[in-house]
């Protein structure tokens, strides 16, 4: 007789960590934070996955990534074939994998995080695209027969990317129009080189005119072509422009030498890359004090820049709490381990400088408390009177949100604006009031994150091509 | 690559001309107006506001004095070589109308800026006096081009080398006070020029257009690095720009702005300089 063998119960896995740059060594150079996995980890963290029938991280994805069909690739040893199951819903897996919130998505709903640590979804999705980059072989995912169509894409940042992705593997004919001069848009002059390289942003656009796309960099639609006459030459336009106006706090002193936007600041830094200069000839100012203004993940991006150029003292001044600050955890995070300081609860009121050199010296900031919720449901900062401070910084970088740049909404009649001024589009197609137009990301919601750009730019490409397809 | 098609040296090589194949650009571009443009890799974004346009050859001028690496660097572009990025055309044009009589004033390459505003204005059949001026004799540019623009131009130089001995305001106040039908003057040139014209046609109570150069990024509205301080409002010059009503700006701010990278641009130039044209290295 022989004794029925139970299987042995299988080991459990922990979450395998990503290996990273130690935080004092990385707060000096502009080199990527994370390694990335090796096979061997990345395998071992695919094996996590317990591919789950009715899988859940499927639905926080805004791109609906077949996300157990390609972990299960990367668990068999067939990289190839998991790129292929990104490519099918996502032309941008070495972006998203980096600065995609999972916490709050993909990771966020993973059946294995209700007790345990959620498979590193966003870690493995890097693996595959960084595999496929570096070591794999040159292919390209199938392309549909040549339809005819041609559309024009405008802006070529998350959203744009994503829509001419996904309409050049349905054999319409794609040209996109970018202002600077490089593709990418956010990923390019905003999010620093040590969270997303340059060189991967240039390779997933390169990636897309392999496919056949046309980029046209330099070209401002709005001052170089109107988006009436691209309508005259192209069957669809779809707008994905940004939101790319800078807000400034409306304090005495924002004049002062050393007072930057943040998308200023972080545009001399990435896409001039002023950190090299002079081998680059665009300057930046180099603060030894540096105050970052605001609590959001380009705050976080802003105050380890500053870090990076050489400053002594890394500020982020917030009007509330930690619990509010809207940066992503892991940003915030990582910013601490750096060493970037967060004075919390404090409210500019004005910038200090030197009036013979024009030069800032401090700002003056008020302790603030928190109050009862307000419209956002968050407990409102009431300031403490007679709380006044000054801190002594000599670079501020404010990073308080982004406002509707006008350019190509007011040149375009016909597009439908809120009064915030971004274009009014069908939430669940992008279509715009103005026939034959599209629009989606920042353009249309106000700032928000890569993922939702490139989820909204996944609905207009749908509806984009059912127009072209069917009429409607 | 956007190639330069003619290229000429004026003002003892100090003030560069280039003639650059932009067709797109040619074909949109009004008085007025500026394009970015870009050497190399990496280079910086230079604003300059268009001097001339040839739409029928595809074709942008642009005049600019040599001040620092960037102008130097773009010195040293030949004829049959080029800009790496010209993006185009940016700014709001220069609003052109009949209002009778106006002056234009322009200073150094300010003076390649006014030429097509000055010659828009006389097509609409203004009646135009011009007064240019430079700090000598063999600086001053464009004159010919001027005179054809006005119906009576001046010139002045700080040296008294050619024409009054003196500034342009000098010429400005005289004109204005002998012609009191002037309705607009348009004066573009260095800051404390365009400053002091103000200052006189605030006294006339003369509308008064200037050009505004700050430094600027993208050039699109996004970073608000060109921002200047117009009637206590804070405005772009890259799109609410380049020219705005005169006696609105505050020039000791644009001043102040100007001199932001003052130490680091002379890093860059003297680097430039100590790697003189055939030096092998890479810089």
């Amino acid at each position: 007789m022989t004794e029925e063998v139970k299987a042995p119960k299988k080991e459990k896995i922990p979450r395998q960590a990503m290996p990273e740059q130690e935080p004092k060594v990385r707060a000096r150079n502009f080199e990527e934070v994370p390694y990335g996995y090796t096979p061997e980890l990345a395998m071992k963290e695919a094996e996590r996955c317990i591919q789950c029938k009715d899988p859940r991280c499927r639905q926080g994805c805004p791109v609906e990534i077949e996300i157990p069909a390609f972990i299960k690739c990367i668990k068999e040893g067939d990289f190839e074939g998991a790129i292929r199951k990104l490519w099918e819903k996502n032309s941008l897996p070495a972006v998203c994998g980096r600065v995609c919130p999972q916490e709050v998505q993909c990771e966020g709903m993973c059946i294995v995080g209700k007790k345990d640590a959620p498979v590193a979804i966003g870690n493995l999705e890097r693996f595959a695209a960084d595999y496929q980059r570096e070591k794999g072989k040159q292919i390209l995912p199938p392309k549909a027969d040549p339809t005819g169509k041609k559309v024009a894409v405008v802006g070529a940042g998350p959203a744009g990317l994503t829509v001419a992705g996904d309409l050049i593997q349905k054999g319409h004919e794609i040209t996109i129009f970018e202002a600077l001069h490089g593709p990418g848009g956010v990923l390019l002059y905003g999010i620093p080189e040590f969270r997303l390289p340059k060189a991967i942003v240039a390779q997933e656009c390169n990636f897309l005119e392999r496919m056949g796309a046309k980029i046209e960099v330099n070209s401002v639609i709005g001052r170089s072509e109107t988006v009436d006459e691209l309508l005259e030459r192209f069957d669809a336009v779809f707008l994905g422009v940004g939101a790319g106006l800078p807000v400034f706090l409306k304090i005495p002193g924002e004049h002062y030498i050393g007072v930057y936007s943040a998308n200023e600041y972080l545009t001399r830094s990435n896409l001039m890359k002023a950190y090299e200069f002079p081998a680059y000839d665009t300057p930046i100012v180099k603060g030894k004090n540096v105050a970052t203004f605001g609590g959001g993940n380009v705050a976080m991006d802003g105050a380890r820049t500053a870090l990076r150029l050489g400053a002594d003292h890394s500020y982020i001044i917030y009007r509330r709490s930690e619990e509010e600050l809207p940066a992503r955890g892991a940003e915030v995070h990582h910013a601490k381990e750096e060493g970037v300081e967060f004075l919390l609860l404090s409210n500019p009121l004005r910038f200090l400088g030197d009036e013979a050199s024009g030069r800032l010296t401090g700002v003056e900031c008020l302790k603030m408390e928190l109050g009862e919720p307000d419209a956002s449901g968050r407990r409102r900062p009431v300031p403490i009177p007679g709380s006044e401070f000054v801190v002594e910084i000599d670079t501020a970088v404010i990073s308080i949100g982004s406002g509707s740049n006008p350019l190509l909404t007011k040149s375009t009649p016909g597009l439908n604006l809120n009064k915030w001024g971004y274009i009014v589009a069908d939430p669940k197609t992008g279509k715009t009031m103005k026939p034959r137009v599209w629009a989606g990301g920042d353009i249309v919601t106000g700032s928000a994150t890569v993922i939702l750009a490139m989820g909204a730019g996944r609905m207009a490409s749908n509806s984009i091509h059912d127009f072209l397809t069917y009429g409607w | 690559m956007f190639e330069i098609v003619e290229r000429q040296e004026m003002a003892q090589g100090t003030i560069i001309s280039n003639w650059i194949k932009a067709p797109k650009i040619a074909a949109k571009a009004k008085p007025g107006q500026f394009v970015i443009l870009r050497a190399n890799e990496t280079g910086e974004r230079i604003p300059l506001t268009m001097a001339d346009t040839d739409p029928a050859k595809g074709l942008i001028n642009i005049i600019y004095m040599v001040v620092g690496k960037s102008t130097a660097l773009f010195k040293t572009l030949q004829v049959g070589q080029g800009y790496l990025d010209v993006i185009g055309p940016l700014g709001q044009p220069t609003h052109l109308e009949k209002v009778g009589k106006v002056i234009c004033v322009g200073g150094g390459t300010g003076i390649a800026v006014l030429h097509p505003i000055t010659r828009g204005l006389k097509q609409m059949g203004n009646y135009v006096y011009s007064v240019i001026g430079a700090r000598s004799k063999d600086l001053l540019i464009l004159e010919d081009k001027m005179k054809a623009a006005s119906d009576e131009l001046m010139i002045c130089t700080d040296d008294g080398t050619y024409g009054h001995k003196g500034f342009v305001t000098d010429k400005l106040r005289e004109t204005l006070q002998k012609d009191k039908d002037i309705k607009l003057a348009v004066c573009i040139g260095p800051v404390p020029m365009m400053k002091f014209c103000c200052k006189v046609t605030e006294e006339f109570g003369v509308k008064t257009l200037v050009s505004l150069n700050p430094i600027m990024v993208d050039g699109t509205g996004m970073c608000g690095c060109c921002r200047v301080s117009v009637g206590g409002k804070m405005q772009f010059a890259c799109v609410d720009g380049p020219e705005f009503e005169g006696h609105q700006v505050d020039w000791d701010e644009l001043n102040l702005r100007l001199r932001s990278y003052t130490a680091e641009e002379k890093v860059s130039f003297d680097q430039f300089k100590a790697h003189a044209p055939g030096c092998s290295c890479s810089r």
